[in-house]
């Protein structure tokens, strides 16, 4: 049975939205209707309550507090700000109860002044979220910080809105597996 | 099926002037001032073979003109070569303070070669003169030695028009190392990345480039031969590996590394042994770059609360700061002739360039631009290049150590960016 689904899945993703009916070659187990809204002919199973990265979905779900990984900072700063004190906390603890996970930050700046000095800068960032994560609870081990500097911008706009956005630490998880987002 | 056909001709188009683009990726120069004193050359065509005579003759012209130190003064049909006798007193009278006259013939082993001499018009006197040999591909190398001759005796210091110069361009989604002719001309790219290259930096003899590439998902610093294309890593730590700088006997780089936490700055031979580090400070310091001498080392740190200039001894030791104005101030350079350093500073929101005389302490803003970043200065301590923004596009820029000179840079595809001026021609 599983044989016989792979090559009509192929095909039904090689052909993507068509609504006919796709003729079948193999002469096997017709194609079941497809659910999930994405489009792109493929649903994504969920086995075990793990995401699409092999993370479990408390890391991901939008509802969780755990899905929320950016630290936004000031302008030449590299100070944790209290509005991100909970945040980090719940990072802290998740990587308490799971010894096995490990976190990597990365460190941005917005794109204003030394390519070099930025790229301190983002270390900086990284490594303050990291000191508070350790200071909380996690192992040195758990926490690699690293930076990208103003060279991988996500607003790749040039006023106050998108240099806020990239003045920004990410946590990005694996799992104890080696499956995760880095 | 019939719409395929424009369809496929057209994106076929588009690829084409893409990849003609890129291909064609010279810098263009155009030059926004000059100096105040200019002193005025005649340039006579060379006589011999008319087309490399054009592009030698043009080559010359042009170096000249765009140092913004000369006035070109016509001397178009004079038939001159570098034996004919000089009516000084007529070129004088055009207003020319010297003549340069020359030819070109062959070498006794069948090459070309350029010959050239430079007179004084005013003492009516020969100032001397060179004889390049020459390939077709090399037309203008020989053009930009004999403009360095001639720059050198009537400047009174060395000419740069045979240096080179380094910067990475971003074009869509590449990022690409390219090497030229300090006249934007002759480009061609050292390393193609789809990840950021930065700080790119020239060995004291210019056959190598240190520089920052993260095609490794991270900075890591590298080694690069330009004549060879090989590559070795020099610094691959633990977190971030940047802001490589050589020593100026080529034998060590400073660099920096956050193997331990911070930003520090260390030191590694150039095969990527004997690390040490340099400096110890709770904050950020980096961009360290050597003295001429090499016994210093000039660099940035926020160890006093915000980014701001620094020296120590080149093993390391304490710490002088060297910049007090405003609350930003980044990317120390040294000039080769000891006296001044080029850096950015941030006045009210705006990056610009300054020069800070060091015997005096005396600091300059030279630019009203509002992102300058990556100063370099030419190997003669005459023009400081850098990297800015015109129109929301990266270009670079060439301003003189006095500020009066500004040459404008541009690629036609993409930003450029990260430049570094190279060593005299060896």
């Amino acid at each position: 049975m599983k044989k016989l689904l792979i090559p009509a899945l192929l095909s039904a993703l090689i052909l993507g939205c068509s609504s006919t009916p796709i003729p079948d070659e193999t002469g096997g187990a017709p194609v079941e209707s497809r659910s999930g809204s994405s489009g792109t002919g493929v649903a994504p199973v969920v086995a075990g309550g793990v995401d699409a990265n092999g993370l479990p979905r408390e890391l991901t779900d939008p509802k969780s507090k755990l899905a929320q990984r950016s630290i936004y900072f000031d302008l030449d700063k590299y100070e944790v700000k209290d509005e991100y004190r909970d945040l980090v906390a719940s990072h802290a603890k998740y990587l308490v109860a799971n010894r096995g996970f490990k976190v990597l930050l990365q460190g941005n700046t917005d794109e204003r002044g030394s390519r070099e000095y930025n790229l301190s800068l983002g270390q900086k960032r990284a490594e303050a979220v990291k000191r508070s994560l350790v200071l909380l609870g996690a192992k040195e081990e758990q926490v690699e910080s690293v930076s990208l500097g103003e060279e991988k911008p996500k607003n790749a706009g040039h006023d106050e809105s998108a240099w806020s956005e990239n003045r920004r630490a990410d946590i990005l998880y694996k799992a104890a597996d080696g499956r995760g987002e880095f | 099926m019939n719409t395929m056909q424009p369809f496929s001709r057209r994106v076929f188009l588009a690829f084409f002037l893409l990849t003609a683009g890129l291909a064609n990726a010279q810098l263009s120069i155009e030059i926004t001032g000059a100096g105040a004193n200019r002193i005025p050359v005649a340039i006579a065509d060379l006589s011999g073979d008319p087309t490399a005579s054009r592009v030698i003759t043009a080559t010359v012209r042009s170096d000249l003109e765009r140092s913004g130190l000369f006035k070109l003064v016509d001397a178009s049909g004079a038939a001159l070569d570098e034996n004919s006798p000089v009516a000084h007193a007529d070129w004088k009278g055009k207003g020319a303070d010297a003549l340069a006259a020359g030819s070109i013939g062959r070498s006794p082993d069948g090459r070309m070669e350029a010959r050239f001499r430079l007179y004084d018009t005013q003492k009516g006197v020969s100032l001397g003169g060179a004889a390049y040999v020459t390939g077709n591909e090399q037309l203008r190398a020989a053009g930009h030695r004999i403009a360095d001759f001639i720059y050198e005796k009537l400047t009174g210091e060395k000419g740069v028009f045979s240096t080179r110069i380094a910067y990475v361009v971003k074009s869509r989604s590449q990022f690409l190392l390219q090497i030229a002719d300090a006249d934007g001309q002759g480009a061609a790219t050292a390393l193609t990345s789809t990840e950021p290259i930065i700080s790119p930096a020239w060995s004291p003899n210019g056959s190598k480039l240190a520089y920052v590439s993260f095609e490794k998902k991270k900075p890591v610093v590298y080694v690069h031969s330009l004549a060879t294309g090989q590559r070795h890593i020099v610094a691959n730590f633990k977190g971030s590996n940047s802001a490589p700088a050589w020593s100026p006997n080529g034998s060590k780089l400073a660099v920096v590394l956050s193997k331990d936490g911070n930003s520090q700055i260390y030191s590694v031979n150039a095969d990527g042994s004997g690390l040490q580090r340099l400096t110890q400070s709770g904050g950020i310091d980096t961009e360290p770059r050597y003295s001429p001498d090499g016994a210093s080392l000039y660099f940035t740190s926020d160890r006093g609360g915000s980014p701001q200039i620094y020296r120590t001894g080149a093993n390391g030791g304490e710490a002088q700061r060297v910049t007090f104005e405003g609350s930003y101030n980044v990317s120390p350079r040294p000039s080769a002739d000891g006296k001044s350093l080029a850096f950015i500073t941030r006045r009210e929101g705006r990056f610009q360039l300054a020069v800070m005389d060091l015997a005096s302490r005396q600091t300059q803003v030279l630019t009203d631009s509002n992102k300058d970043e990556s100063p370099s200065f030419a190997p003669n301590s005459r023009m400081i290049l850098i990297a800015t923004e015109v129109g929301g596009r990266g270009v670079l820029s060439a301003v003189s150590s006095d500020g009066r000179i500004k040459q404008r840079l541009s690629v036609a595809a993409g930003d450029v960016r990260e430049p570094a001026w190279g060593p005299f021609f060896q």
